[in-house]
This record gives C-alpha cells, structure tokens and sequence, in this order.
C-alpha cells in the first residue's frame, strides 16, 4: 500500500510537466490548427527565465574588506549583491532566495511576448500549409532556439535551487496514517504538484467562464461561422498562442528546482508531450491532462523494483508502448473528438 | 541505357563521375594553405558522404513519394548496424555478409514497425514510427544491455568466434576487408603541393551507393513508383479506384528501411564500432533535414542534402575564433573584433544555429529544396535569354 501511494506521488510531478506542456500543444493545436514542434523550446526558455532572474538578482559589486582577511593575511573580497543595497540584507536575502517563485512574474510578460512574436513572425504564414510543413518549420525553430539558448548559457545543466523554506521532505505517511519514513516525499515537488493544478484550473475556468474564452471555444469548433459574425478571431487566437506558451514557460520556471535546466530539456520533453496529446486524443484539453497525469504515474509504477524483475527495461518504454497501444485500438486517442486530425 | 531514359541515363553517369573523381574535387585547396581546412577530400568524411547519401535516398523513396513523414529512420540504420557488427563478430570479417545481413534484418525490422504503424496516416504516423525508434533506443541502452553492448557499444574482439576466418596472428586487431582489402587502406597521390586520398572503403561504399542510387531511379520511374505519388497526392481516389493502397505504402516502407539498414552496414564496414546513440529521435531528425535541405521528391535532392550537412558539420564546426580573426587580420582591430562577435555564434559548436536557420528558410522560402533553387537559379538566366531573343523572333515573319 505504501509502495503504491509513494509511486503515485511520483508519477504526479512529472506528470504535472506532461500534462501543463501537453495542454499548451492542444491549446494551440485546437486553436490555430498548427503542430507546434517548436513548444518543447518554450518549456526551456521558461526554465532559462528563472535562471536569467536569478542572475539578474544576484548582480553584484565587489568591495575590498578590510575588516575580513584571507590566511595569507590580504583583505578579503567581498560581493555584496545590488538588493543589498536596495532592500536591506535580509529582505535582499529573502528575494535571491526565492528567484524561482519570483521568476513567475518575471516569466508571464516574456513567455507571452515570445508566443506573440512567434505566431505574428513565423506561424501565421503556415496556416494553409500541410501539417509536414509545420512540423518541420517549428523543428527547424526548436533548432535554432535551443542553439541560441546553448550560446549564452552554455551547454551545463545549471542549478537553480528552490527558496531554502521548501528544500526538505514531508514525510507524506505519517500524514496519512502509514508507518513514518515510508513515504518521504520532497517539498518542491508538492508545489509543483499544486502550481499545475492551479495553472490548468485557471486555464479551464479563463475559457469556460469568460467571454473571450467563450468567443475561443467558438472560433475552436467554427472558425468561419465566428468571423462572419465581426469578430477579429485571428488576434484572439495569436493572445491564445501567448497563453500556451506562457503556460509551457511556467511549467519550466517551476520545473527549474527539480531538474537543473541544460539547453536540451526542452526536446526530451517534447517527445514524450506529443505522445501525451496522441494518447489523450488531439484537440482534447481534458483529454492532454489526465493522459499527462495518467502516463507520468504509469512510467513511475513501470520503474517499481517488484515491475523491472518481471519485465525489465519496461520503465524505458512504457509510455511508447502504451501510445502504440492506445493508436492501434483507439485511433482518437482516449477523449479525441470525432473529425479531428484524420486525414 | 539499363532501362532508364536519357535524362536519367546522364544524372546517373555524371553522379558517378562526381562520385568517382570526388578525392580530387573535394580537396581543391593545397595542402598546408590557408584554406586546406575546407577540404573535404579525407576518407573519414567521403564515406560519410555516401553512406548518409544511401540513408536520404532511402528516405526519400518513403517520405518523398508517398508522403509518409517517418521520424524514426534511425532505428533501422541501428539495427542494420548491429546486425553487421554481429555479423562481424560470428562469422567473418570481410564486409560482404555483414552489410547482406544488416540489409535483411533491417527490412524484417521494418516490415513489422511498418506494418503496425501504416495503419495510421499524417502526425499520428509520425508519432508512431517516433514511438518505435525511441523504444528502440531504449532497450538498446537498457535490456538489450547482451545484444546490443548498453553504452560501450560493439567492437570486433580478438576473442570473437569468426568461424570463417583463419584464427588471427598475435597482437593483430580484426579489421574489416573485401576479400583481404582493407576498408581502411587508402593512397596517396601528391601532385605538387596537393595531397589526393584514395580510399579502398570509399570506393566500395559508392559503389554500393551508386547501386543504391540507380535503384531508386528505377522506383522512381515504375508503375509502383506512379502508384506511390498517387497515395501522397491523393490516398482517398486511389482507393476508391479498387486498388488497395497499404501494400504499396508497405513496400515503399520496407525498401526505405532497408535503404536504412544498408547505410548501417556500411557504416560499421567503415568505422568497426556501433553504438545506440545512432538510434536516437535526433538522428532521424538528421536524415528528415537532409531530404528536405536538398529537395524531398526529387531524385538528386538527398544526396546533396546529405552532403551538405556533412560538410557543414566536419567543416564549419573546426572554425573556431583563432581561424576568424586571422581571416579578418586585414580590417582595423575594433571592426575586426565586431565581425569576428557577429560571425562566431555561427560556426563552431554553434554549427547547428547555421544549420536550423538555413533549414528554416528552405522549409519557409524554398520547399523544394536545393534543386528547387537551382532551377530557378537556372530558369531565371533561361528567361533573360529569351527576351534576349525575342526581338530576333519578331522579325521573321510568323503565320
């Protein structure tokens, strides 16, 4: 029993990843009808908004300390970061501490811009082009993002450890009844947890329950029935674009804690999202969260000890072999609507 | 001339010549120059040429004719690899079993994927043949771990049973061979201060190369050929002409990943190590911008996308920004730095910024590609030409 809850605790932070960066590929794809190779890049680029912050925060100038020396007996050197100078040293402290939740502010307005500039720039003109064509333009930018990304800030994973409150475990079973110190479960990755089910809430309820998501949710099913009613479609669905990215961007901010960020991230998780949306059915936003949920919570049971002496390596495969699966006896995926993607 | 056409007759003799001639045409810079560095003309490189050449050729046969947008190519030139390099290890040595076998199980391999995956058709067949490479890759790195050698990869060992060759003297190191050629045999040639290199296993892997090309030739201009443009262009008429359309995509699938699989073997002819990383999703991205960089569809467009991006590895990656700054020596200092600033993201290990901007224009500007460009390149001066003559053709009278 134990064994089993701390799996699906496991599963649900990576999951959380699959399932934010999943409902960004859908969000777009529902939308403007593009596949958007290029959104494992935005995840990066979200990761690379907390690292930049948290540079930006720890700016510093240096002074000679007379006060302080070395063993050689010299004056030390000492770096007194610019919020020092600004909030005080504790304040300053405390916000260097928390650049990664910080970065969420700092991510929104970048994350949006990007997504705008993209779609007005580059994704606006395939519209009518086939689908190959889409893929392969957004994979030729994924390219060029990912290098860009690698020039700046090298090609090292580069940690960005969360605020020093979080840096614990909570013995998650003690919590609910279980013996201590069998269900030991990271702070961060509660949060993270919690981030996600708060973003795809707020996502469900902004086009459930406001009129421009209502408008969106037209233009999704009848695109030309909306236009001919006056309504400007287009700049709603470009604000839309935005908005995945924005939600691929923060589910990398966050994720920064948890995986150190390098410039290739993005791609390994882009793989594993389109599978994601594939399972759960193109053009289903229920459908891209609980296959996300569903496949990150599988991959964790498949790499239990008790699984891998059964079926070894099946932890490596597990999540292809349950989209060949999924394709081959349900080729909507597990919520896909009718007419959608078939070709 | 073998059943092929005039015009297909003279690509496929001026293929070979580029081909045969390619040790002197690819090192046209004096050895010890400035610019020896974007020579091109050592065997390393040259075989990669073809083989990659092979790979994109098969690929095409697939992606180009029918439309089918495979992302997972680069598991049947593993397997193919594997394949050879057991080959290798069991019975012989010599090249010929190896790349025989590697074809064959790449083809099995690929009938079963495709027969799986061709069930679907657009994104989700991508997915699809995704999925596969990457479980592929997966297992070769992981349960496979006896097969396949995990991380370390396959060598030949003096230890290996080779039934077919004599036992080998001591201190020797298997190397592969042709009937007793080494692969990594070669010549050289120095005409003044120019050094030309003459490859045993360059020669072999363009011959198979030209074989392979003149193959798919033949695909290209049959009736199965005809058939498979008719799926990209429009799989719901053919069908509905009574002709079933899946063993036609099948075959076409079968022969792309025996292409593959034939590249594979190649490859570890040349170089006797496989390793699994040549299976991952980014080496099937590799051979997707290939085709697309040279032109999908087109007969010579993979081969020179294949080329190209070779070069553009091997070459521009050695610039570093030593070699820059000697280039720009002759331009005063702080206009010397801003260029060398502006110039270095591109080359180096930043290769692959140059390569995804230029497959992003060409998949924005040019969709057909570098032949595309060349006949524009060419219909553009053909046009000055005949308004150049027209006014010749107003003054004969015309009824």
């Amino acid at each position: 029993m134990e064994a089993i809850v701390l799996q699906i605790l496991n599963g649900l932070d990576k999951g959380s990843a699959y399932a934010l960066i999943a409902m960004g590929l859908t969000l777009i794809f529902g939308t403007l009808g593009v596949v958007n190779f290029a959104h494992g890049a935005l995840f990066m680029i979200g990761a690379f908004c907390a690292v930049t912050l948290s540079r930006i925060l720890s700016l510093s100038r240096t002074i000679v300390d007379e006060t302080q020396k070395d063993f050689l007996g010299n004056p030390l050197k000492v770096d007194i970061p610019y919020v020092y100078d600004w909030f005080g040293e504790a304040t300053g402290n405390a916000i260097i501490d928390w650049s990664v939740p910080l970065s969420i502010l700092f991510a929104i307005p970048v994350m949006i811009a990007i997504g705008v500039i993209m779609e007005r720039g580059l994704i606006k003109h395939f519209y009518k082009r086939p689908h190959a064509d889409q893929i392969l333009v957004t994979f030729g930018l994924a390219i060029v993002l990912q290098e860009i990304i690698k020039y700046y800030y090298g090609a090292n994973p580069i940690p960005t450890p969360a605020p020093e409150a979080f840096k614990g475990s909570f013995d998650f079973g003690n919590f609910l009844g279980f013996d201590p110190n069998m269900i030991i479960y990271p702070y961060w990755r509660i949060i993270y947890f919690g981030f996600a089910a708060v973003i795809i809430s707020a996502v469900f309820a902004f086009l459930q329950f406001t009129t421009f998501g209502m408008v969106v949710r037209a233009g999704m099913a009848d695109r030309e029935t909306v236009q001919l009613l006056g309504i400007n479609i287009d700049r709603r669905f470009t604000l839309m674009f935005g908005i995945a990215a924005a939600v691929a961007g923060l589910a990398g901010v966050m994720y920064t804690p948890i995986n150190s960020p390098n410039y290739h991230m993005g791609m390994d998780f882009l793989v594993l999202s389109f599978v994601v949306v594939v399972v759960g059915g193109m053009g289903s936003l229920p459908g891209a969260v609980a296959a996300g949920f569903l496949l990150g919570i599988l991959e964790s049971f498949a790499s239990m000890r008790e699984v891998l002496s059964v079926l070894p390596g099946l932890n490596q495969i597990i999540i292809y072999l349950v989209a060949i699966i999924i394709l081959l006896t349900r080729p909507r995926g597990l919520m896909g609507r009718k007419g959608v993607m078939e070709d | 001339m073998f059943g092929l056409d005039k015009k297909d007759t003279r690509l496929l003799i001026l293929v070979a010549i580029l081909v045969a001639l390619a040790p002197f045409i690819l090192n046209p810079f004096p050895e010890g120059s400035g610019m020896a560095q974007f020579n091109a003309g050592y065997p390393d490189l040259m075989q990669r040429f073809v083989i990659f050449g092979i790979f994109a050729i098969g690929f095409n046969i697939l992606f180009g004719l029918t439309g089918y947008l495979s992302f997972g190519h680069a598991a049947f030139l593993g397997v193919g690899s594997y394949a050879a390099m057991w080959m290798m290890k069991l019975l012989t040595m010599n090249v010929i079993p190896a790349i025989i076998v590697s074809v064959i199980v790449a083809g099995v391999f690929s009938l079963a994927v495709g027969w799986i995956s061709l069930r679907r058709s657009g994104i989700y067949f991508s997915i699809l043949t995704l999925a596969f490479a990457q479980m592929s890759y997966s297992l070769a790195y992981s349960v496979l771990t006896p097969i396949t050698g995990g991380e370390t990869g396959l060598q030949p060992k003096n230890l290996d049973p080779r039934i077919l060759d004599a036992p080998l003297a001591d201190g020797a190191t298997p190397k592969a061979h042709l009937f007793g050629l080494k692969m990594g045999s070669s010549f050289d040639l120095s005409v003044g201060t120019w050094v030309f290199t003459f490859n045993a296993g360059y020669y072999v892997a363009a011959i198979v190369m030209l074989a392979a090309f003149y193959l798919s030739i033949r695909i290209f201009r049959s009736p199965f050929g005809l058939i498979l443009r008719a799926v990209k262009s429009n799989q719901q008429r053919l069908n509905y002409t009574g002709l079933n359309s899946k063993p036609y995509t099948l075959a076409a699938f079968v022969i792309s990943g025996m292409y593959a699989g034939l590249a594979g073997g190649l490859m570890v002819a040349m170089d006797t190590q496989v390793g699994a990383e040549r299976m991952f999703w980014t080496a099937s991205g590799e051979v997707v911008l290939m085709s697309i960089l040279g032109g999908v569809g087109t007969l010579i467009g993979p081969v020179l996308g294949a080329g190209t991006i070779k070069y553009m590895e091997n070459i521009l990656s050695k610039i570093n920004s030593d070699i820059l700054h000697t280039w720009f020596a002759f331009l005063p200092d702080g206009l010397e730095d801003f260029i060398v600033t502006l110039i270095y993201p591109f080359v180096g290990k930043g290769w692959h910024l140059t390569l995804g901007l230029i497959f992003m224009l060409v998949v924005i500007f040019l969709p057909g590609g570098l032949v595309e460009g060349g006949q524009r390149i060419s219909k553009f001066f053909g046009r000055k030409k005949t308004q150049k003559s027209a006014p010749n053709s107003k003054e004969t009278p015309a009824e």
